[in-house]
């Protein structure tokens, strides 16, 4: 083998290779060049992500400095981690409301107070439920996206089989009305009236629509409180009038949320927790279900709990050590006006997070409850998830303790102490770590 | 002389590999070794906090919840599957017309992607309405709730675990195809039934690659993930099946918790390095080299 083949080749593959791998981690810009590029990433896909991009490509083509380049992806907030530790973070993430806590206490995003001073984003402008999730110890950390609250959405026909012509008011009302419409056959479930486990995606929730708190605001966990243990116990409930092992087998007869199989679109359960976007689906799989939506009823003895609703929010963060700031804040701005806003928003079938809406966007809105959802977000008992970094971890000890309860497992009382127990502790333990890194400024 | 260019040589070639080896994997597991030392939640810089994730851990109620399900699964899973791989083998090395076409079938559904096999099976395992319970119950046994019942979502992993046996089982075949046929005469001419042959004679010369599948075995099943983390999300129901490899996932990318979840990486590591090495101790007596 000659001397140049010894050496030539091998190192010119080698060069090749490095070479190519440093061609694909360049970036490949879009658009012009001279334009400052701004990254946002979002969670959306489908109608709701085309929604999103006619509001980016009305904003591109109105601008000579800026470029959007929007990106669906799936396990946004994951990927959105990921990447600002990696130095890399895009300018704009879409994360929900209940992420700006782990977020925040990372300082991995802008604090938004001065920009919210200069551009006018203010508590006046926005509907109060949306503007207190983006609020964190005392400082505005986002701004909203889409918006929702939640209501009962209960199927006409059957509550009219059973007799009623209203929804239930109190949740007195609603169980009375849950045993005469669930029917059990032959050891079967074969309708269900309620599933507290259905969807399952607000079952944190069961707690404050009692009346409880899921802490106090500062350092304690409140699981182990009446209004909670309340809570467990009607969850419980369920199982011990229609067997544990009867409603799960029932729900496992049903399918995806997206289908016609859907549980509340096949009628196999009459009333439902859901938000502003159910009545989308209804349209699309089931246009012929009769259908109507209402508070969630509120315990008999809590008169002050009525109208109350979960708050749900898309959020718009800024990442810290993006590439181009003032760019970003400039697209933020852009978003927050009302027509953009009530363009993306009706685009994703949604209500809007500001104050003022034109008469279009009531008049245009698909939803014959958008005045409902919207009128629940100024009502005083309106609660969303506890602003407290371990939020995720929490949140997944009430879904198993829900899980013991409902399958008889564990008693409801065990469940709350075992809740207060594990998680004071990882409260503790993070408040503790938290306050040591701000005193090292680490 | 020529050695060493030809070493250097070498060395130019293994190049982009060795630098994609220490970038990729040497720097990553170092640095996890690190993290697992620290409050770290890679979003913000490490702070050493020495050994209290450790200590976390084996204080953590679900860590052991998770712990006891992934071990109740291997020690069910492994042991079947490598069965029904060396069974299903021995079937298809026979000489029997349109082999080729049995070995395909019994290979092909280990060629499903596991988010695929994972929908399906939610199908088949259907409580209400699933093929296997409707299988039962044309043979009058009421099959349990696969999906939703506690005491049935693991044995229904398990039996799901099964269905990927084609790479091991091909594995097997290939080493069955090398088992010496003389041996095999030579048994039958000294009168040896078709069991004892293969007691006697094509196990223990397939034993190296039965003691490869059983190493890769402890190493897949202790690190189960992909099927569970889509069929169960969060261990449902109530943390049956929350396995070791979803508790880490969940606490570096839910959770936020990268240093807690490097110590559970690097327990799991240690185990499984542990294991592998006592399953090639005892197993080495029983294990043959002397094939062709």
């Amino acid at each position: 083998m000659s001397k140049l083949s010894d050496f030539f080749i091998p190192g010119l593959i080698s060069l090749s290779l490095l070479a190519l791998v440093g061609t694909e981690l360049r970036s490949h810009p879009t658009e012009d060049e001279t334009k400052a590029h701004i990254a946002v990433w979002v969670g959306w896909s489908g109608f709701e992500y085309d929604a999103f991009q006619s509001v980016v490509n009305d904003y591109n083509q109105s601008q000579t400095k800026v470029y959007v380049d929007l990106l669906s992806i799936s396990g946004n907030s994951t990927k959105t981690l990921i990447s600002t530790s990696a130095g890399i973070p895009p300018e704009i993430s879409l994360l929900s409301a209940a992420e700006i806590p782990q977020f925040a206490d990372a300082g991995a995003i802008e604090v938004l107070d001065d920009a919210c001073k200069q551009h006018g984003w203010t508590a006046d402008k926005y509907v109060p439920g949306y503007w207190n999730v983006l609020q964190y110890q005392g400082h505005t950390m986002a701004l909203p996206a889409t918006p929702s609250t939640v209501a009962l959405h209960f199927n006409t026909d059957i509550l009219r089989q059973a007799g009623y012509t209203k929804p239930p008011e109190t949740i007195e009302e609603m169980d009375e009305m849950v045993n005469k419409i669930t029917k059990v056959e032959d050891g079967k479930v074969k309708l269900a009236g309620f599933l507290p486990a259905e969807p399952g995606w607000w079952r944190w929730a069961w707690g404050p629509y009692f009346g409880g708190k899921l802490w106090d605001g500062k350092s304690k966990i409140t699981m182990n409180t009446p209004e909670n243990l309340r809570a467990m116990k009607w969850v419980e409930s369920f199982s011990k009038r229609f067997g544990p092992a009867q409603i799960q087998s029932y729900k496992s007869g049903f399918g995806v949320f997206a289908s016609p199989e859907n549980a509340f679109l096949a009628d196999k359960v009459a009333m439902e927790v859901q938000g502003v976007w159910m009545h989308n689906f209804i349209q699309k799989y089931n246009p012929k279900l009769k259908w109507q939506a209402a508070p969630f009823p509120y315990p008999k003895d809590r008169p002050d709990l009525k109208g109350h609703t979960i708050i749900e929010q898309d959020i718009f963060v800024l990442l810290k050590h993006c590439k181009h700031r003032e760019a970003a804040i400039d697209f933020l701005d852009y978003l927050q006006k009302q027509g953009p806003m009530e363009k993306l928003c009706m685009g994703q079938k949604k209500s809007s997070p500001l104050r003022v809406k034109s008469p279009e966007f009531w008049a245009k809105h698909d939803n014959p409850y958008i005045h409902l959802f919207d009128d629940m977000a100024y009502n005083k008992s309106c609660f969303s998830t506890p602003k407290i970094g371990i939020w995720p971890e929490y949140d997944a000890e009430i879904a198993n303790a829900l899980d013991e309860v409902s399958l008889l497992r564990k008693t409801p009382e065990d469940a709350v102490r075992t809740i207060d127990e594990r998680m004071q502790p990882k409260l503790d333990q993070y408040l503790n770590r938290l306050e040591k890194r701000r005193r090292s400024g680490k | 002389m020529m050695r060493r260019k030809e070493g250097r040589a070498g060395f130019l070639f293994a190049l982009p590999w060795l630098f994609g080896l220490v970038a990729f994997m040497f720097y990553p597991l170092l640095m996890s070794l690190y993290y697992s030392f620290c409050d770290y939640s890679a979003l913000r810089s490490p702070v050493w906090i020495g050994t209290d994730n450790y200590s976390e851990l084996f204080h953590d109620e679900v860590f052991w919840t998770c712990v006891k399900n992934t071990v109740l699964y291997a020690c069910l899973s492994l042991p079947l599957g490598m069965v029904i791989a060396i069974g299903l083998a021995m079937l298809l090395n026979t000489n029997v017309k349109g082999m080729t076409v049995y070995r395909t079938i019994f290979f092909i559904p280990s060629l499903v992607p596991m988010v695929s096999l994972a929908m399906l099976w939610l199908w088949i395992l259907n409580g209400d309405y699933g093929v296997l319970n409707t299988a039962l119950g044309a043979i009058g046994i009421k099959g349990p709730n696969w999906l939703g019942d506690v005491s049935w979502t693991k044995p229904a992993l398990i039996l799901m675990s099964v269905w990927g046996v084609g790479n091991a089982m091909l594995i097997y075949l290939a080493s069955l195809q090398d088992v010496p046929t003389s041996l095999l005469e030579a048994a039958e001419l000294d009168g040896a039934s078709a069991w004892k042959k293969t007691r006697n004679v094509t196990l223990p010369m397939i034993s190296p690659v039965i003691q490869f599948n059983m190493v890769m075995g402890i190493i897949g099943s202790l690190q189960v993930f992909a099927i569970p983390f889509v069929m169960f999300p969060g261990g449902t129901p109530a943390r049956s099946t929350y396995f070791y490899a979803m508790y880490l996932y969940d606490s570096a990318f839910t959770y936020s918790r990268m240093g807690y979840a490097s110590a559970m990486g690097w327990i799991l590591f240690l185990v499984i390095l542990l294991l592998t090495l006592i399953a090639l101790k005892l197993s080495n007596k029983h294990v043959h080299y002397g094939g062709v």
